[in-house]
This record gives C-alpha cells, structure tokens and sequence, in this order.
C-alpha cells in the first residue's frame, strides 16, 4: 500500500500482532541504546538529536533536541521523562497504530530521552480508550527490564530508569503539556502557566521533557543511523525524517500511512486514502486533527509538513487529515468539533469555557433555519476572545469555526438565507478501511 | 472493600514515588469493584492516597471514564467524534438505544447496559466505532450491534476497564 516509501517507524507493522522484542531486535531495536551507554554523553545525545532537525510530532513542530537542551546541566534531581500517548486529538489515531506495531520502539526512544535529560523516572501517559495500548505496554515494559534494558544499571552501564504507565481518566486537556503534569500528580489537569518552564520546574516541580510518542519513535533510528540519513528520508528540502500520517472521512481507505515528511495532500488522499468514494468529490479537508483549519481547495498539492503549512497560514497539526466531500455540511461539522471542544474545555479560563458555547449555540441555530447575518461579525468576535485564555487548546478549538467563516462564508450564508440547512444528513459510505476485520482489539492478547 | 483488594491497593500506593500519582487506578479498581465509583468508594480511596475526599472528588469529577453514579455492567461509550459523526453516528445511536429500549445516559432496567456519548476515541479507521469496557468495536452495522448484544448477554462482564 505504501509503495516505495522507506518504512522505519512501521517496518515492523503486522496485520495481526505487535512486534515481538526479538523481531524489534532483529531490526536493529536497542543497538542505539548500547552504543548510547557506551560511547556518548547526555549532551552528545541532545545534539544528535538537534542537528537530525527532528521536530515534534504532537502538533507543535519544536525542535526536539532544542527541548531537551533546555534541562539545565546543574538541574536538580530526580528527573522525569514522560511520552504522550494521550492522543485524543479527534480524527487522530497514528500513535494507536504504532503503539499496535513496535512497542519496543517506543520504550527504547522514551529510555533513550530518559538519557539524554539524566532522568530516573519515566511515564507513558496513556488515555482509557486506549487501554489495549496500555495492556501492551505494561507487558512490554516488563520484558524489556528482564532483557536488561530497562531498571538499574541499564546493559551494565552506571544508568538507571524506571518506567510506569499512567492511566489517564480522560479529557482532552491532558494532552496539553503542562495539565498532564498535574493530570500525573494527581491534581485537577489544568493548564500551568510558563515560565518556568517543565524543562525546568514540570513534574513534582522537577527538570521534565514531556514528548510525542511519534517524536520519541524516532530518536533510536535517528543515533544508530545518523541525522543527515533522517534528513534523507524526507521529501523536501529543509524537513527531516518521515511522518506518520493518516486519512479518514471520505476515503475509501482509512488508514495510517509512514511517508516522507513532506509527501502531498492529493498523494496521503488519492494513492494511500484510496480517495474518495463513487460521487463524492474533494471539497475541503481539516489537514491535521480538530484543532486546524479547513483546507481551501487550492492547496490540494500542498506538501505536508510543518513549514508549507505555516507559510499559508495553516497548520500541520497530527498529520491526521479528515477529508470532507461536496454532500458534507461544514455548518454541521464545525457544529461536531465544537461540541467537541465544549464538553472537553477544562473550564479554567473564562473566554474557553464562556465564549466555546456561545459559538456552539450561534452555529447550531444557523443549520437549524434559526441562523441571522449578524451572528457571523458575533462568531468572528468570539473565537478572537479565546486567545485571552491560559492555553492554547481555547484558540486551537476555534480554528474549524473562524476557517469555516473565512472560506466557507457562502455556505453558511446559504444556511441563513433558505432558513435551513441546505445538505442531507450526513450518512455512511462504503468503504474498506485496515481495521476492518477488527484484529487489532487482540494485539493485547498476543504473548510471546 | 474486601482485605485482598485493599491489600493489593496498598501494595500499589506504596510503590508509587507519590501516592497521589495512583489517584485513578484506585478510583478505577474500586469502580470495578463496587460497579461504580460511591461515595464510600471516594472516602476509601482517598484514605488509601493519604489525600482527603474533597481532593479525590476534584478528580472524580473532572474525568469522563469515572462513573460516581450507578452504571450498568457494561459501559457503552459511543463515539461521536467528527468522523463518526460522517459515518452515520446517530443512526448507530439510535438503533443502539432502540435495541436497548433507553435514551443516551440510561440503563437498562436489568442493569446491564449504560449507554453514553464519548468524545473521538481514536479508531476513525474502524468508524462509526464504540467502546464497551474500554473494548473497541466497529465500523458498526445495525447487524453486527445485535451480534455484539447478544454475545454480551450470553456471557459474565469483564468489568469497567481493567480489574486485576
């Protein structure tokens, strides 16, 4: 399905079962951690990893070397190391699929970050609806400290970490970095102020780089075979390495993909999404989960990655793209992702807890016939308010809304003036996704 | 609480570097136990993470998969995120209720299931999908919801997440 696209982070991808630790081995798993403990400092590490031009995959795009440089060399200990498995950006799921691939990959980029920062303790901070997730995890976690690789004195050397799994309760704010430090002290998850910064005060007020899981994936492939062959792998200039993206809504193939960073929208659609169903046609898409804007047409080709995105106007987000088609009402669909945003704001700030709601009210009586041209100038007024909040997830959850106006005006204008919303209900279409045999629920079963 | 629970809660505070860092497991051990997180659960609990009741609530409170009122034995969490929202989420809902005879929020007067919303789980590539104990299912068909029905009548829970 992938064509020629060198696979790392899915080399090891099965239709059925996880990646054993040995198979994970057989791939080079774990040789970057040896020659680590052998041959480089912390700092080594860190640079490394900033010169492969490694940014975050979580939605941010930071460079990650440049996170875990921010630890101070005097920093007082413990430290901590956290990887978010929290996914629970809506339309996203590749960080499921490559928990569900090569979990071993995921620990030895989480022990290897542990490193590079000194870190005693780390956490895989994972959310309920990915309990499988986490049932693999702890199995996996087990067998890796039996192999040496985890516990003390990791393969000998004067190294040691620990590594938990935290079961999230679940709310969307616990992606966001600094709630989860209070969602893993058990406090109330909302949001911290900065500075300080986690790098520098995070977890129990101690040094914390908290990363993406997709990131940490990376951070072994990247030490056993250099930055300049992970800047290789992408395919534009400036990128580096390749992403795990997704497709799903009207695609005949929902699916995640591993391609080079930089691959075409049309391309994750048409050749790896399976496009679009029989008289569906493109009309727009949400290029990385709920909290990006809607795509305009034009930029179909657009190359995905962080910098094309940006330079637009838009955002790369998860990667995660959710394709919608010309029967598709995007009244409707904002009306979905704020809802969204509404039950999940934490309720910390004013303008998020008071202004989501307002906006959810307006866009609901526009695509029930109730709608008045007055409310768009009040909807453009409201998302404006929500970048007054503590975080940035009260402005991320405006971006469908403030996009849909911006593109889309004529849509919701022709709600207001025929006093009703002018699209069909939405309704299934065919389609013929990976999961659809629904094997994956017994990967957490598999044993080895 | 029986002894063995309490004693295997202990043991898992204990090994925490910070009790409160077991906050959810224990509420999520003593859900399963009591079929949903009590009153005398939260007093428990907490006692158990050395914080008081009131600092435990502010946790129960906040998140989605504790249950502080009475739940059936199997909790269907129906995913009404974007995409499954696309993929025909209210028809699924709604021949879900109507099999089950109870509105989203409900249980059925035989205490087996609860049905409730939930945001985006993560399986838009299984969509329209849903979570029964934490369990995926989908992509959902009227059929293959009566499958699911039937086969969890004829067999006992495996409990609110995960019981150990």
């Amino acid at each position: 399905m992938n064509g020629m696209a060198p696979q790392v982070l899915l080399q090891n991808r099965k239709p059925d079962r996880i990646a054993t630790l040995d198979e994970y081995r057989e791939s080079g798993g774990y040789e970057a951690l040896a020659t680590v403990l052998k041959k480089h400092n912390p700092k080594e590490v860190q640079q490394m990893i900033l010169d492969s031009g490694l940014l975050g995959r979580g939605g941010a795009g930071f460079p990650t070397g440049l996170k875990w440089k921010a630890v101070a060399d005097n920093a007082p200990f413990p430290r901590y190391v956290i990887t978010n498995i929290d996914e629970m950006e809506p339309g996203t799921f590749k960080d499921r699929i490559l928990a569900h691939s090569d979990p071993h990959m995921i620990i030895e980029g989480t022990i290897l970050a542990g490193y590079a920062v000194s870190a005693q303790k780390g956490f895989l901070f994972v959310r309920p609806a990915y309990e499988s997730s986490a049932l693999i995890f702890e199995r996996e976690l087990k067998i890796a400290a039996e192999a040496g690789f985890l516990g003390k004195n990791i393969l000998g050397s004067d190294y040691s970490l620990d590594i938990a799994v935290h079961r999230s309760g679940g709310r969307y704010i616990c992606g966001e970095g600094t709630a989860q430090l209070n969602a893993i002290e058990g406090r109330r998850p909302n949001p911290r102020g900065s500075p300080p910064f986690a790098t520098d005060k995070g977890l129990w007020q101690r040094p914390t780089v908290l990363n993406n899981m997709e990131t940490l994936a990376c951070v072994p492939h990247i030490i056993r075979r250099g930055g300049e062959w992970f800047k290789s792998l992408a395919r534009i200039k400036g990128a580096a390495g390749t992403k795990l993206y997704s497709a799903c809504g009207r695609v005949n193939r929902p699916g995640c993909f591993e391609l080079p960073m930089g691959a075409r929208l049309s391309e994750i659609i048409e050749e790896h999404g399976g496009g679009l169903p029989p008289g569906s046609e493109y009309k727009t898409c949400l290029p990385g989960g709920a909290s990006t804007r809607f795509l305009p047409k034009e930029f179909y080709n657009i190359e995905m990655d962080f910098a094309p995105l940006k330079a637009i106007g838009h955002r790369l987000g998860t990667g995660a793209v959710i394709v919608f088609d010309q029967k598709t009402c995007l009244v409707g669909a904002a009306l979905n992702l704020i809802e969204f945003f509404v039950r999940e704001s934490c309720g910390w700030c004013t303008p998020c807890r008071e202004a989501l709601p307002y906006i959810r009210d307006l866009l609901w009586r526009i695509e029930n016939g109730e709608g008045r041209e007055e409310f768009i100038p009040r909807l453009q007024a409201m998302c404006k308010h929500t970048w007054k909040s503590f975080c940035v997830f009260a402005p991320g959850a405006t971006m469908p809304v403030e996009s849909l106006l911006t593109y889309f005006g004529d849509e919701v204008r022709e709600h207001i003036s025929q006093k009703k919303c002018p699209f069909p209900p939405p309704s299934p279409s065919p389609s013929e996704g990976e999961g659809r045999g629904g094997g994956e629920r017994n990967h957490a079963q598999t044993r080895h | 609480m029986p002894k063995e629970l309490q004693e295997d809660l202990e043991k898992r505070v204990a090994g925490a570097e910070h009790p409160r860092e077991m906050a959810i497991d224990a509420m999520v051990v003593l859900q399963n136990y009591y079929g949903y997180l009590s009153d005398e659960a939260v007093q428990e609990a907490a006692a158990l993470l050395g914080m008081t009741p009131a600092e435990l609530e502010e946790l129960a409170t906040f998140y989605e998969f504790i249950y502080r009122e009475p739940v059936g034995k199997y909790i269907i969490h129906v995913c009404d995120g974007i995409v499954c929202w696309m993929n025909g989420h209210q028809s699924v809902l709604d021949y879900l209720c109507l099999k089950l005879g109870i509105r989203q929020g409900e249980t059925t007067p035989d205490g087996l299931f609860t049905v409730l919303p939930v945001c985006c789980i993560g399986y838009c590539d299984r969509s329209p999908a849903m979570l029964i104990n934490r369990q995926v299912y989908g992509p959902l068909t009227p059929e293959g919801i009566d499958q699911i029905l039937q086969k969890l009548k004829d067999q006992p829970p495996r409990g609110a997440g995960r019981v150990k």
